[in-house]
């Protein structure tokens, strides 16, 4: 099987692994052969048959999903006889369809509304007889069924048969009665049931979340990775005006495949917060006064030098590695108890993918943290608060307790942070900073797989990325400074403290990310 | 004998021999008429003289299509050390077709004996009876049957004391006519929807729970006692016409004929006699119209080409229709043509499993169209949008049912267009509400 095969594909020699199918050797040929029902994560059961291709030498039209490769084969994607068939199956898929576009949040991503206006007819020979009709259903907690607009393809039933292994969805009746049904006293409510909304290709499976929230042609779309867990699953996020409105699964091979998680898919609220700090803050006697980033730095330098003794430094682990290894520099040489919070939730395995699941461990770069210096826990760093000459949170996450012992704090209080708190109004300064889609940084994941995500949205005010306030300190003021300006040159400069990070760019990371070698002290956690 | 009237004396019976002799039902009578001599027989032979053997009578198979059956048990692997399997296809639901139903009823040992021949050939120590969920009678036959063959020693753990292992599982369909299909049999067995599945892989290679599986009809399985008994040669010669076609074939005759039933006849024997000596010939006062030779899946014959049509694979092929399964339907002058299309395509659409979007809606759709029609509201040009349906549901999907659904709307266009123009021009009373 690992011999290679040359076959044509619409006049394109292409030479694939043998076993390949037809529909993926296509793609290595620049041609994508339309389909519904096949998906590259899941088992083709060949039905939509709208990617009958004509194979010469073959008696009749083969489905591209199922059909391997052969050595010398010639295959016509858009001969007329290929084209005919195709426009039979949409003609078909059509009859009993609803044209509800204008009121679909699949239209502009929908796959039957891009084939047909691609090559399905222009009017319709089903005339006067009424359409198939079943009422919407409530699937689950986020999923909705809405039966009138469904093709049938099964993709939803063989992911859950499949993939997540819970076996809730079926197709029930047959012929043009047919329908998705689900097992009775049953909920579409597993961890990873939204996926379902995705895989399907028409406007049929809904997540209640997005309904009716924006349509597809207006929204931006950002290559990103989940800040949900260690798992790191690549992700988009769509922003309507600067407005988080969802994320959905990016595909990579190696870490997600095409999925992601609910949690995961749900956790983007925090990032359209209207409570955020937008200017720097200096304490100047009793008073709080908002001031400019250059005063603002100059401060902090100050602050940094003037201190003396241990230093407390409680960070995120949402934060990028950009912003932790530099953040952590600050302070570099001097006694300091770095550390993470790390929230835990119950793991959530995808049984049908292997090393994928809604990891315990809920903060998206627990491997970054720990390869720039902090530990994961706050315990031990919280407990040396009282003794601390200087705290420096950075957008933790804190606990009431937490808040109050850093209210209590007796040395200086450096506070950077995305939102108000209880403990920032005691800092002696504060400092406003973007969250992880107002800026470009890595993640290391479970695996030690650096990956980056991309900005999605403005800042709001004059919030910065916090390794951008660690490198202008680190660089000192001045037209000759030689501070990170992007998040690539942030990233490029990690080398230089941390040797994991040597040599790399953001570059050599591409889109699905590199395993760091040999760099990581434990195991995979 | 015969059942439900004696033996004509233009048939040649050999499976429908003791049709209505209830004694054959029991183990006892069955020995007595010459019964599991041909598994006794089986059981000493070499499997592969045995395939052999049974590829050299040309059997082929009697559900539909026709394959070689001796090449079929050779496309099965040797000793891979995993389970075979054969499945008996008893789910005989083809419309049109009751001859299975009657080796079923009558000669359950036959087809008990046929099996575990097959199942010798194979390799295969399990036997998968798969019958259809309406045939209450034939369920009670063969479940009484299969717990005497147990107890006789036909099958269990030492088969004759052969040291062979043969186990039949009886297993009663729920009344889905694509279960008929072989791959969908297969997941209705293991407890899934019955859809048919993609090949390949072939049963042979991956069939029944992922094992080689052969897939036989009743009557293939219950020819083969003859012929391990009596040798291909004899089997061979009995034919008529074409060489491909060998040994007899039962076929199941209704419509509108004096004496419908089931009539086994030597392959290559002239319709003619089937229809008319046989059956009885037409109603009084009645002509033929048309026939459907095997099955409401295969294309109409008019009357004129069955005049001279002989009865076997290429006989029919010849007139532009099928063998099939060997359910004859016949109508006369009296039959309405498209009503009759119409009341097919629907059966069809409501037997479509959903799987192929041509299936699933063309079937339902041309029977909408027919319905139009019929009504007294068809136009011209729904004549060639069914022609387009047809062609879009032809050679298209994972399975026949959809083809099945095509054939018998192209050919009555075809072959009887004048009613279909009638009722669009008005000149026809609408037979149908309107839709």
């Amino acid at each position: 099987m690992s011999a290679d095969v040359t076959v044509t594909i619409d006049g394109m020699p292409v030479t694939v692994p043998a076993g390949t199918m037809i529909i993926e050797a296509a793609k290595h040929a620049g041609v994508l052969v339309p389909h519904y029902c096949y998906h590259p994560s899941l088992p083709s059961p060949a039905v939509c048959r709208m990617c009958l291709v004509e194979v010469e030498r073959a008696p009749k039209l083969l489905p591209a999903c199922v059909t391997q490769v052969a050595e010398g084969q010639v295959v016509h994607v858009n001969s007329a006889t290929a084209k005919d068939a195709r426009q039979g199956v949409l003609e078909f898929l059509l009859i009993n369809h609803p044209l509800d576009c204008p009121i679909c949040d699949q239209a502009g991503e929908c796959e039957l509304q891009d084939y047909v206006f691609q090559e399905g007819r222009g009017s319709t020979r089903y005339g006067e007889y009424a359409k198939r009709f079943n009422p919407v259903e409530e699937f689950g907690p986020d999923v909705l069924y809405v039966p009138n607009r469904c093709i049938l393809c099964t993709r939803c039933v063989r992911f859950m048969d499949d993939v997540a292994g819970a076996a809730v969805l079926n197709v029930s009746e047959r012929g043009d009665r047919a329908y998705i049904g689900i097992a009775e006293e049953q909920l579409l409510d597993h961890p990873w049931a939204g996926n379902v909304v995705d895989l399907c290709p028409v406007g049929s499976l809904l997540s209640k979340d997005f309904l009716h929230k924006a349509r597809a042609w207006d929204l931006d779309k950002t290559a990103s990775v989940c800040p949900g867990c260690t798992q790191g699953c690549n992700i988009n996020i769509d922003t309507r005006d600067d407005v988080v409105v969802r994320f959905r699964p990016r595909p990579n091979l190696d870490v997600n495949r095409h999925f992601m998680c609910d949690t995961g898919r749900q956790g983007y609220r925090w990032l359209n917060r209207g409570d955020r700090i937008e200017a720097p803050l200096m304490r100047e006697g009793t008073r709080t006064v908002a001031t400019d980033w250059d005063t603002a730095l100059d401060r902090l330098g100050d602050l940094l030098k003037k201190s003396t003794g241990s230093v407390v430094l409680l960070a995120s682990g949402r934060l990028s590695t950009e912003s932790l290894g530099l953040v952590r520099q600050l302070v570099a040489g001097r006694d300091v108890a770095a550390a993470i919070g790390v929230p835990v939730g119950d793991e959530a395995p995808l049984a049908g993918i292997p090393n994928l699941a809604l990891r315990r461990e809920r903060v998206p770069n627990l491997n970054g943290a720990e390869l720039t210096g902090y530990v994961a826990g706050t315990e031990r760093a919280i407990a040396a608060i009282p003794r601390a000459g200087l705290v420096i949170v950075v957008d933790a996450e804190l606990t009431a307790d937490e808040e109050r012992a850093i209210a209590a704090a007796s040395g200086t209080v450096v506070w950077m942070g995305t939102v108000a708190s209880d403990s920032h109004h005691k800092a002696h300064l504060v400092l406003p900073l973007t969250t992880m889609a107002e800026e470009n940084g890595t993640y290391v994941n479970r695996d030690g797989r650096v990956q980056v995500f991309q900005q999605a949205k403005g800042a709001p005010g004059m919030a910065r990325p916090a390794w951008w306030v660690a490198g202008e300190v680190l660089a000192g003021p001045g037209p000759d400074s030689d501070a990170p300006g992007t998040g690539a040159e942030a990233f490029a400069s990690l080398g230089h403290y941390y040797p994991a990070f040597a040599g790399l760019t953001h570059a050599d990371l591409g889109f699905t990310g590199r395993v760091l070698q040999g760099q990581l002290a434990g195991a995979a956690r | 004998m015969g059942y439900p009237h004696p033996s004509h004396p233009k048939e040649t019976v050999l499976l429908s021999k003791y049709f209505g002799d209830p004694v054959a039902r029991t183990y006892a009578g069955w020995v007595e008429r010459g019964g599991y001599q041909g598994l006794r027989k089986a059981l000493a032979m070499p499997r592969a003289e045995l395939i052999d053997m049974v590829k050299a009578s040309g059997l082929r198979g009697r559900g539909g299509a026709g394959f070689p059956t001796g090449l079929k048990w050779s496309f099965m692997p040797k000793d891979d050390g995993k389970p075979h399997y054969l499945v008996c296809n008893a789910d005989e639901s083809e419309p049109g077709t009751f001859k299975d139903r009657e080796i079923l009823r009558w000669t359950p040992h036959a087809l008990i004996e046929g099996c575990a021949i097959a199942a010798y050939a194979i390799q295969a120590e399990r036997i998968y009876v798969y019958i259809r969920g309406e045939f209450t009678e034939p369920w009670t036959v063969m479940t009484r049957a299969v717990e005497e063959a147990y107890a006789s020693g036909a099958l269990g753990a030492n088969v004759f004391g052969s040291g062979t292992r043969i186990d039949v599982v009886l297993h009663r369909g729920a009344g889905a006519y694509i279960c008929g299909e072989e791959t969908a049999m297969m997941n209705s067995i293991e407890g899934k929807r019955g859809n048919p599945r993609i090949k390949p892989p072939f049963p042979a290679q991956a069939g029944l729970f992922g094992m080689p599986t052969t897939i036989n009809n009743v009557e293939t399985l219950a020819a083969t006692p003859h012929i391990v008994m009596r040798g291909a040669e004899w089997y061979k010669a009995m034919s008529l016409s074409s060489p491909k076609s060998t040994g007899t074939k039962l076929l199941s005759v209704c419509g509108h004929v004096q004496r419908p039933g089931n009539y086994e006849v030597t392959m290559g024997t002239p319709m003619r006699d089937l229809i008319f000596d046989m059956a009885g010939g037409m109603r009084p006062g009645r002509t033929l119209k048309a026939i459907i030779p095997g099955g409401s899946s295969v294309p109409i014959m008019s009357a004129a080409e069955a005049e001279d049509c002989l009865l076997d694979y290429e006989g029919i092929v010849a007139k532009g229709s099928m063998l099939g399964s060997g359910g004859v339907i016949v109508m006369d002058d009296s039959t309405d043509m498209v009503k009759t299309i119409w009341r097919y395509t629907k059966f069809y659409a409501h037997e479509s499993c959903a799987q192929c979007t041509q299936c699933r809606e063309g079937t339902a759709w041309t029977t909408k169209v027919l319905e139009r029609i019929l009504s007294g509201r068809g136009k011209q040009a729904d004549l060639q949008l069914l022609l387009d349906l047809a062609d879009n549901m032809t050679g298209k999907t994972i399975c026949v049912l959809s083809d099945s659904c095509a054939a018998p709307v192209v050919s009555g266009i075809q072959k009887f267009r004048g009613e279909f123009d009638a009722y669009i021009a008005g000149a026809r009373v609408p037979v149908l509400a309107a839709v």
